[in-house]
């Protein structure tokens, strides 16, 4: 990956509490794990930035690399990867996230 | 290019001799699957840390031949 990818990448997940790297947008996500991604955190009221991958072959791939993790979407809180669909899917269901967004200082609703 | 249960199935064991393994073929598009996997290697693992373990068992495949494994891995229980 190209160092400038690297930091482009770096920047946008230091400027952001909680970022999603998913297929699409939050309204209109292409991709059914983006999608289950975007129902929990909406449902949990959390506030959070969205990077549409599809927009940006470079940082599609290149986060891939960033976070050793094949597949999008990705969730990062306060700079930390969280993981993927399932990991967040898993989390959501054993009240484990809710506690990790109140750990990070992220208010739920 | 997809793959077929078994070839998944072959693939963890080789990364994990002693696990237990169940794979669900969610569309039977050969694209989309689920495992369920029991192994010692996960103790002590975060769960990111345990699915980066099978993604790499899959050797790259991940995102490529292989769409979609929704993972469910755990240690024994003890």
């Amino acid at each position: 990956m190209e160092q400038i990818t690297k930091d482009k990448i770096q920047n946008i997940i230091d400027e952001n509490d909680v970022l999603l790297f998913m297929k699409g947008t939050p309204v209109m996500p292409q991709c059914g794990f983006s999608a289950a991604v975007v129902g929990v955190l909406s449902h949990m009221g959390i506030k959070y930035n969205s990077v549409n991958v599809l927009e940006d072959p470079e940082i599609r791939e290149g986060i891939k690399e960033f976070s050793d993790w094949p597949t999008i979407p990705q969730l990062y809180v306060k700079k930390e990867f969280v993981g993927g669909c399932d990991i967040i899917r898993e989390m959501h269901e054993s009240g484990e996230l809710t506690q990790y967004f109140n750990e990070a200082g992220i208010s739920t609703s | 290019m997809a793959m077929t249960a078994s070839e998944i199935e072959e693939l963890i064991i080789k990364a994990f001799p002693n696990a237990k393994v169940i794979i669900d073929d969610l569309r039977g598009d050969g694209d989309h699957y689920a495992a369920q996997i029991i192994a010692e290697e996960f103790r002590g693992k975060t769960r990111v840390q345990q699915h980066q373990m099978v993604y790499n068992a899959m050797g790259g495949r991940m995102g490529k031949e292989l769409h979609a494994l929704a993972l469910n891995t755990s240690a024994p229980k003890e």
